[in-house]
């Protein structure tokens, strides 16, 4: 596991198992993040992916194996206390408060927060990153596009001053055109210094602005690796990445 | 869908009248009319004069449906880039006819009813129907005054549209005021009586109920010069009032709450007691709905088992004050009862939330159902009757000692007050939720649990604190409701309170406390609620009926409910509201002063 140099993972996870009911979804899991690193998760459908995710976000508790948060031990905290310690995710399909104002979404990614000053400073982060987001601001976000959705989620996940985000298939049910713009603004996310967990099904899109990555299949890494080394895998290729290869 | 024929004929700019929506209308006042023909509301309704001798409520009951259905035949909507239909006489002509459709459905049963009898699945069909069809008259001449009688009013269905906005707003003012005021009748001669008027509603009253002819007019003339008076005042006050600057628009509200409280806490001393009883028993109705309305309107947590905390409430009244309370009963003051009685449903409310709270929709609705009706029996059960009384239920209920008077259900007007002020701390409590931090996480939580959870908010938690608030509000009004009456059974606790809360709820809006309020009024004022009489004594026996009826019809029209909030508005008619917003260039209006619109959101529309 290269590490840039940092010593201490922001997010691990050791030798994590899940069920859901009997059935074994997550074998023996073992990821490490560290601080502004933009990771992501490749996988194919029902590979455990999402269950990564839920288990990192404390959503679902592992059944054995430990989720550890900056050094300390959270497998047993509830989702809140993570979020408040710094991680928050952008969910799949982006999933806004859809009958509520775009102001009040983002709001309620502050949900925990008390020091209404650094909101306020915040917000204006947020306006500065996405300029679209605070012409909508009054405007119910269910009503946006799908681009500007998927702005408004990641500033509502950004709004909680996250250290890692995580993010599930952020370019699920975006136009093609929108996808290219959509990995240039977690880029830009990244840059601001958030570490990134990223899930992801366009594996080469997301290969080529991550750090680092790794292959889940059937809830088992098979491959962990950097981000150029898994673009020339030929195994991932071959399972993949197929259609670029041939091309 | 109007403008369909429209675009068959090919005629893209000029669209034909929709004839098929004519007689698709027609078809619907038949079978409309019919239905409520058998439903028996004519019959039991026509001994209640409107205007006597000329129209009785079980007549309106029917005449109402031709007017209705040619009005909304003429409806239609005029597609951008479409002349708009010329009106002319044909809206006339095809307003009669549908009219005449829609009474047609009348004749037939009348042949039908002189000529078989079909009493046994229909319990209505009856010749006192037949003869009141018929004006008491020969059937085919009760034909051709009801063939008559629907042209007529067809035609001046179809004449509305024919006719400007505001002389069609004098003549449905003029129509509305007359049913209005003789419907009404209790509660006018009452506020006339505290007003020292009473000779006025005599004369205007025919003296077993309706208006006199001249007292019609009478009263149709004063609401149309009402109108004409306070036209021009009432744009003028609106330009001025939008001419302010936010903060003086605040405390113009704020006067104007104050003003209206005031007004309130007054009126009570100028009503009888039959308008004072009516008026706390919405009053303890507003409580319940306000309560719900955080339940299912904010948090999206559709409670059908509300009533639980309501005979929770009432009980522990009962069993804290009354001295005949069978098990334990220690006498307790009204106000410390109160005390012990929150903490208590508090506590019923996390109990039956806790394991409630963890399902979602569907199930949840049903196991709330469920509770509701456990609560119940438990207090009707034989094995819990030592404490309350069982089927006997407990008497004897003290009422309210506050000092100088004491409260109780022979003086109405005292429980008013009572109700009012735990009414406006309801209100108040609401509207401070509403904005709060927890009230915002219970929008979220509507929206989308899930991701509610994700952002850190604690939805078990949160969502329980919904049921108790809830609960909490509903011991208010069943330790009034205790006082009140003096005894409690629970027979009071039926199923059918929480559906009627419920549907109170949903017609005046969800999530919108004036609406809920005002949905209250009218529904429990004007109807009653599930035991309680309200304004139309008659109909109690078509009340379910009715709401039902109601609550079809607002689901399929107006989803956001009576008076609509404009989130509300907004989400349920989001793709129209689009649309139009796109088309008129609002949402770019809206873009450059988003800042302002923030807190105001919506005020374009």
């Amino acid at each position: 596991m290269s590490a840039e140099g940092h010593e201490i993972p922001l997010l691990e996870m050791r030798g994590v198992n899940t069920h859901y009911g009997a059935v074994h979804i997550l074998k023996d899991v073992n990821l490490a993040i560290y601080p502004g690193e933009l990771v992501c998760l490749l996988g194919g459908n029902a590979s455990g992916k999402s269950t990564t995710l839920k288990t990192l976000l404390g959503m679902v508790t592992p059944t054995t194996g430990e989720v550890v948060l900056d050094g300390e031990a959270v497998t047993k905290e509830s989702t809140s206390y993570r979020v408040e310690r710094g991680i928050t995710m952008v969910p799949e399909n982006r999933r806004l408060f859809k009958r509520l104002s775009v102001l009040e979404n983002l709001e309620l990614g502050a949900y925990l927060r008390k020091d209404r000053e650094q909101i306020a400073l915040d917000l204006e982060r947020i306006f500065d990153l996405f300029p679209r987001v605070k012409e909508r601001l009054g405007q119910k976000s269910g009503t946006l596009s799908g681009g500007e959705q998927q702005m408004v989620a990641m500033g509502r996940a950004l709004m909680s001053n996250p250290r890692v985000l995580l993010m599930d298939e952020p370019s699920m049910g975006l136009a093609p055109a929108l996808v290219q713009t959509n990995f240039e603004l977690i880029q830009q996310i990244h840059e601001e210094g958030v570490a990134i967990f990223m899930v992801e099904q366009n594996a080469n899109m997301a290969l080529s602005i991550a750090d680092r990555g790794w292959v889940l299949q059937t809830g088992r890494v098979v491959l962990d690796d950097a981000a150029d080394a898994l673009l020339a895998n030929p195994d991932l290729r071959a399972s993949y990445l197929g259609e670029v290869g041939s091309a | 869908m109007n403008n369909d024929v429209g675009l068959k004929n090919n005629a893209p700019n000029k669209s034909q009248y929709p004839w098929l929506r004519a007689v698709r209308f027609s078809l619907l006042g038949s079978l409309a009319s019919v239905f409520i023909a058998l439903s028996g509301m004519p019959v039991g309704l026509d001994r209640r004069a409107i205007i006597y001798p000329v129209l009785s409520l079980g007549f309106l009951a029917i005449l109402w449906i031709p007017v209705a259905m040619a009005a909304a035949a003429g409806n239609e909507t005029v597609l951008e880039g479409m002349e708009a239909r010329k009106r002319g006489f044909v809206d006339v002509g095809v307003g009669a006819l549908v009219g005449l459709g829609s009474t047609s459905g009348i004749c037939c049963l009348m042949v039908l009813i002189k000529n078989f009898d079909l009493r046994d699945p229909f319990v209505n069909w009856s010749p006192q129907l037949l003869d009141l069809l018929s004006y008491r008259q020969n059937i085919s001449v009760g034909i051709g005054i009801w063939l008559l009688v629907g042209a007529g009013l067809g035609a001046f269905g179809g004449l509305t549209h024919l006719i400007s906005g505001f002389s069609r707003r004098l003549i449905l003012n003029f129509v509305f005021a007359v049913i209005g005021v003789s419907v009404l009748e209790t509660i006018v001669t009452d506020l006339s009586e505290g007003f020292g008027l009473a000779w006025v509603t005599d004369l205007m009253y025919y003296k077993r109920g309706g208006l006199e002819i001249y007292g019609a007019l009478f009263v149709g003339i004063v609401s149309v010069t009402v109108l004409l008076l306070l036209r021009r005042r009432t744009t003028t006050t609106r330009e001025r009032f939008n001419s302010l600057s936010l903060n003086d628009q605040s405390r113009v509200k704020f006067i104007s709450i104050i003003a209206g409280s005031l007004s309130l806490a007054i009126l009570p001393f100028f009503l009888g007691k039959i308008t004072n009883e009516l008026l706390a028993n919405v009053g303890l109705f507003v409580l319940l709905a306000l309560g719900l309305n955080i339940v299912v309107g904010l948090a999206g947590i559709l409670d059908l088992g509300y009533v639980a905390f309501f005979a929770v409430g009432g009980y522990t009244t009962a069993v804290l004050t009354s001295p005949d309370s069978p098990g334990f009963s220690p006498e307790l003051p009204w106000p410390i009862a109160l005390i012990v009685v929150v903490v208590l449903t508090g506590i019923v409310g996390l109990f039956i939330g806790a394991p409630v709270i963890r399902m979602r929709g569907d199930y949840l609705a049903i196991v709330t159902l469920g509770f509701g009706e456990i609560i119940r029996l438990l207090f009707l059960s034989d094995w819990l009757s030592d404490w309350f009384g069982g089927a006997q239920g407990i008497t004897n209920i003290p009422g309210v000692e506050v000092g100088f008077a004491t409260i109780k259900g022979t003086d109405p007007r005292s429980v008013f007050l009572l109700v009012l002020f735990f009414c406006a701390v309801a209100i108040y409590v609401s509207w401070r939720l509403e904005k709060s931090r927890l009230g915002r996480a219970w929008m979220a939580i509507r929206e989308d649990e899930d991701v509610a959870e994700a952002m850190g908010i604690n939805t078990t938690n949160t969502k329980l604190m919904a049921f108790v608030v809830g609960a909490v509000l509903a011991s208010f009004s069943g330790a009034i409701f205790a006082a009140k009456v003096g005894s409690i059974f629970p027979t009071s606790f039926i199923m059918l309170v929480s559906i009627i809360i419920l549907v109170v709820v949903i017609v005046g809006g969800m999530g919108n406390i004036s609406g809920v309020i005002v949905g209250t009024v009218v529904l429990i004022g004007v109807l009653g609620g599930p035991k309680q009489p309200g304004l139309l004594q008659e109909f109690s026996q078509f009340k379910l009926l009715i709401y039902g009826a109601l609550l079809v019809w607002m689901m399929l029209k107006r989803p956001e409910g009576l008076i609509p909030n404009i989130r509300r508005t907004r989400e349920l008619h989001q793709d129209e509201f689009l649309q139009d917003a796109w088309l008129k260039g609002q949402i770019d209006s809206e873009e450059d002063n988003a800042d302002s619109n923030v807190r105001k959101e919506g005020k374009n529309l």
